[in-house]
């Protein structure tokens, strides 16, 4: 797949478009909001009416500008995106049609500033929810300007084999099966958006097709009325025949039986108001639409159908015989010689969409990541299976959820002990060790905390921290090929290797350290068995026996507990040493000293303290007079 | 939402907040209104409002219906003690207004005006502005005497004072009154537009000497401009219509559907119908209802019932659950098989296989009751994922054995209606 970016094309000697054609297959439109579906949904749509070119150009984010990616059949290309719609009308002149996203909130604002534009003449709303006034005072803006509003609180509308506004229609198979993707002969206007799939389905399952619907959204006041499109409807030559589905409430409906009535209307018009079971409800139920409310007798689809009815339309006696009254009266149309049905194309397949065929469960695809720890995407987050409010429930601690996420075990009650511990002893160690002493300097240059602490938390290996993760790879490589002490003390001297974990600067046999004793004392009453730690007590012993304080320190003493620890709970010994070497010791040492780091940080953070710089008498300046020659 | 009718209460109330600010410097509308609801404890008013024992009084119920006088229901003239008995005799009770029948709990308390002339003023929103409606002849049902009313239009941000309206009033004004009433409707024009009106009607005004008495007052406002507007409304209920209490069931969806994002309606009709709908769908659900009353089964319907707007599984089980259990209570009196239409159109994007789940586990939960009162089931809806949805309907008739007939697009939206009722396939 390739992805290659929409460039302005060269407006082809645009034909001077018709007066009643607000949307074709020839309509650019800029999209307000970043409705990344609708844009997808109006780009499909686009490629089965085989247009030739996209009818997005392109979006409007008030928080993103760049570009969107999307498909245009197989292929991938990119929508420019602007933060104003100034931005994108200036780049786009022309694209005279904005689908308007916005909220009811912003609806408004945007949709003014559409109308109030050059280039923009027809502006589709979807929200629900606008104030009524201020759907006025676009109307009147439209009216002055001499431009459309479809909306508000509408799916939009569509012209079949052309253009289709946001979401209309719904999904492809549906505007397949409807004949959308070519246009017919009929045109419907309703009011409302939710029955316009129904309305494209009978449309096209009793003529031969569509040629433009429009939903004028369930407002007591909606951008263009009925009769507004009834008349472009009259004035096109393509449609043949009108089909129109009021409402009960509002007297728009009485403009359309005036122009049947004063013969501006001489196409067949096939009409229904819904909502004629008003009369049985007993006080004043408010269907779904602000419009929807029968006030007056007048407002009642009885009294409109019959109106309609007796102006010239064609009027079913109920809903139920909609269908046939429409077939009925297409049938006419063509009988008399008027109307030639246009005859069905085979349209483009558009790849079925990935999320689409998984769920259909027609295709499968090796994953690219596996994880096997976690899992969000449920009613509630999981550690290895474990629902959070479980781990909070049943206390299981820091320890507990180190088990579930490094080890994918529920650790009894003395390993997850045995991990708080460690981290509780390693968390800090004084400033003055590279490791606190980098992050201080880090924060001190007045960076922020991650990269201090990171510069902190880089000094750990072979020779800061790292104790804890050599220590327990040389005693269990010992201790499990069945060696004994004193083999290990002398092929390390040989190989001139120090032991990791063993020897402290300060501490002693006779000064023991007692974060040592501690741990010692803990695995002894807690752990199953500590055969690694009583290996490393016998090295102990004979390096003691050369020098006073070549103890097993701190470091060591974690790193060979864990082994014990994990042998506790049921790991063997080749599986140990596979842990060992994932770096579980080191991931120990880095969550513990962490805590310290940041505290280093902010503690210097809030002395304000200024920028490091290492004294010159500190350093010993050796600098040769000139360099070496090269020979 | 949409426009909603307000409390005279809260309209008067503003019209008093705002008076100086909006109508006039000159004379002032002090707002003596007290509201009285069911837990107002009647004998404590006087304390706060001191006028209730100093004044005659007018008490009317304050529930968002007119005509009062007509119906009986203004005592006028009064002593507090009197427009205590007044209102004791009617609180909580059963009352018809018109065709409606609802119980009486909100009363409005106000000073009784003694007054010569009445006037009637109102303003309504339509499509072009704003039109202001006035007659010298008011207190009366209007529409009696519509001759006698002037209709101003004032059009879409037109300012009103650019407006001539003393020109425009009725030939039949009195000429010394002339001036004070044009200033009157320019300040209550601007009371209506800042403060987010659709409609304010006055009926009657009074006039005495300088100052002009608004008696009767009815206003909707358009609830969607709350966000613009909130300030200046400041906690303001927007009471439901007069009308029959909801049924315990009503109620509970009622709550479901005030609680989600989802809309979930459900009104019975005839609790003894043996028509019952379940409708995906605003347009759709009307649809189905009209079509049963209109095919002439109008005494057959039982409810009018809708979902949408993507309920839970959990939501759209509760409410079927609560259907299922309204229509299987008793047999039919007569002997004949219940009906129940899962109708809809075809959905946009939903997936018409899952919000059938929550209505699968309903009629599995039902399966003994549906059977004991011969209850047949008629499915028809299309969209994203149907001829699975169908399929698990119609697997699940047999399962269950109880019979569950479905049908796709290819089928008329409510020929079910006619299959069901009339025999007709």
């Amino acid at each position: 797949m390739e992805a290659i970016t929409v460039t302005k094309t060269k407006s082809k000697s645009k034909k001077q478009r018709k007066d009643y054609i607000i949307m074709d297959k020839n309509t650019k439109a800029i999209v307000f909001g970043y409705q990344q579906r609708a844009i997808q949904r109006m780009l499909d749509f686009d490629y089965i009416c085989r247009r030739e070119e996209q009818s997005v150009v392109a979006i409007v984010n008030p928080t993103r500008e760049g570009t969107h990616k999307c498909f245009w059949g197989t292929k991938e290309i990119l929508i420019p995106m602007y933060r104003t719609l100034g931005g994108a009308a200036k780049m786009y002149p022309e694209a005279d049609f904005m689908v308007n996203f916005a909220s009811f909130r912003s609806a408004y604002a945007t949709s003014k500033e559409a109308l109030e534009s050059k280039t923009i003449r027809s502006v589709a709303i979807i929200a629900e929810g606008i104030p009524e006034r201020r759907t006025k005072e676009l109307i009147k803006i439209a009216k002055e300007n001499n431009k459309w509003i479809i909306g508000p609180a509408t799916v939009g509308g569509i012209a079949a084999g052309g253009f289709r506004i946001g979401n209309t229609a719904g999904m492809l198979d549906n505007i397949i099966a409807s004949k959308l993707h070519r246009a017919g002969s009929v045109a419907y206007v309703s009011k409302s958006g939710g029955l316009s799939n129904e309305l494209n389905n009978i449309i096209a399952r009793n003529t031969d097709g569509i040629f433009e619907g429009v939903a004028i959204g369930g407002d007591t006041y909606p951008g263009s009325t009925f009769i507004e499109h009834i008349m472009r409807y009259e004035a096109n030559p393509d449609i043949k025949m009108i089909v129109l589905l009021g409402e009960v409430g509002g007297t728009d409906e009485y403009v359309v039986v005036d122009a049947l009535k004063s013969g501006k209307i001489k196409k067949p018009i096939v009409a229904w108001c819904i909502g004629t079971c008003s009369k049985v409800f007993p006080a004043e139920v408010q269907f779904g639409h602000a419009g929807a409310r029968a006030g007056a007798e007048r407002e009642t689809s009885d009294a409109k159908n019959k109106a309609l009815k007796d102006a010239g339309a064609v009027v079913p006696k109920h809903f139920d015989d909609f269908d046939k009254e429409i077939k009925k009266t297409f049938d006419k149309l063509v009988k008399s010689g008027k109307h030639k049905p246009i005859p069905d194309v085979e349209p483009p397949t558009i790849p079925l969409d990935y999320a689409v065929a998984l769920k259909q469960g027609v295709i499968r695809k090796p994953a690219q990541f596996i994880s096997t720890i976690s899992d969000d995407r449920g009613e509630e987050l999981r550690y290895c299976g474990v629902k959070i409010s479980k781990i909070f429930e049943e206390e299981w601690g820091l320890g507990g959820v180190i088990g579930l996420l490094w080890f994918k075990k529920k650790l009894p009650k003395w390993a997850a002990g045995f991990l708080e511990r460690v981290v509780l002893l390693t968390a800090d160690h004084g400033p003055a060790v590279s490791g606190a002493h980098n992050s201080i300097v880090a924060a001190r240059a007045g960076k922020d905390l991650i990269s201090s602490l990171v510069s902190g938390l880089l000094t750990i290996g072979p020779r800061f921290g790292g104790a804890v993760q050599g220590s327990a790879d040389h005693f269990t490589q010992y201790l499990y090929k069945g060696e004994t002490p004193a083999f290990m003390v002398k092929e390390m001297k040989s190989k001139n290797v120090n032991i990791q974990g063993i020897g402290h600067r300060i501490k002693s046999v006779t000064n023991p350290d007692v974060r040592v004793t501690l741990m010692i004392d803990y695995a002894k009453k807690n752990f199953p068995k500590t055969e690694t730690l009583d290996y490393a007590l016998e090295v102990e012993k004979l390096t003691t026996s050369k020098r006073n304080n070549l103890i097993l320190n701190v470091d060591g003493c974690i790193g060979v507990l864990c082994c014990d620890m994990l042998r506790g709970i049921g790991y063997s010994r080749d599986e140990v040493r596979e842990v060992v070497d994932l770096g579980i010791l080191n991931a120990l040492f880095v969550l513990g000293r962490s805590i310290g780091f940041m505290g280093h940080i902010m503690d210097q953070k809030r002395m304000k303290s200024g920028l490091y710089r290492h004294p010159w008498d500190d350093i010993n300046y050796m600098m040769p007079d000139k360099p070496e020659k090269v020979k | 939402m949409a426009q909603r009718g307000i409390r005279e209460y809260n309209g008067k109330k503003m019209l008093a907040k705002y008076w100086s600010e909006y109508i006039s410097k000159d004379f002032s509308f002090p707002g003596k209104v007290v509201l009285v609801n069911p837990n107002t404890k009647l004998d404590d008013l006087p304390k706060k409002h001191k006028w209730l024992k100093e004044e005659k009084l007018v008490v009317k119920p304050d529930q968002l219906f007119g005509k009062r006088g007509k119906h009986g229901l203004i005592k006028a003239n009064a002593s507090f003690d009197e427009v205590k008995k007044w209102i004791k005799e009617r609180m909580n009770k059963d009352t018809k207004v018109g065709k409606v029948t609802g119980k009486l709990t909100h009363f409005l308390i106000e000073p009784y005006v003694t007054h010569k002339g009445e006037f009637y003023v109102a303003i309504k929103s339509n499509r072009d502005g704003d039109t202001i409606y006035f007659s010298n002849h008011g207190g009366v049902d209007i529409e009696s005497v519509w001759d006698t009313v002037a209709e101003i239009l004032v059009p879409v941000e037109e300012d009103v004072n650019k407006i001539n309206i003393e020109s425009k009033l009725p030939k039949d004004t009195p000429k010394d009154k002339k001036k004070m009433f044009a200033d009157f409707i320019k300040g209550l024009f601007t009371f209506y537009r800042e403060l987010g009106y659709a409609y304010l009607e006055i009926n009657p005004f009074v006039a005495s000497g300088k100052n002009i008495v608004p008696l009767d007052l009815v206003a909707r406002i358009d609830d969607t401009a709350h966000f613009e507007y909130s300030t200046k409304w400041g906690d303001l209920p927007f009471p439901a219509p007069f009308g029959r209490k909801l049924s315990k069931e009503e109620k509970y969806i009622k709550e479901m559907d005030e609680k989600s994002g989802a809309s979930l309606k459900l009104t019975v009709l005839n609790p003894k119908g043996c028509i019952w709908t379940m409708v995906a769908g605003g347009g759709g659900s009307v649809i189905y209802t009209d079509t049963i009353v209109d095919l002439g089964y109008r005494d057959e319907l039982a409810n009018y019932g809708e979902y949408s707007g993507n309920p839970t599984t959990d939501q759209t089980y509760e409410y079927a659950k609560t259907i299922l259990d309204l229509m299987t209570r008793e047999k039919d009196p007569k002997g004949r098989p219940k009906f129940l239409l899962v109708g809809g159109g075809i959905a946009n994007f939903t997936d018409v296989a899952k919000t059938f789940t929550g209505i699968t586990m309903a009629l599995r939960d039902y399966k003994k009751k549906l059977k004991d009162t011969n209850v047949k089931i008629y499915v028809r809806r299309g969209g994203p994922n149907y001829q699975e949805g169908l399929r698990i309907m119609k697997d699940l008739g047999e399962e269950l054995g109880i019979p569950i007939d479905v049908y796709g697009p290819e089928t008329h939206m409510t020929r079910i209606v006619d299959m069901a009722l009339g025999g007709k396939k």
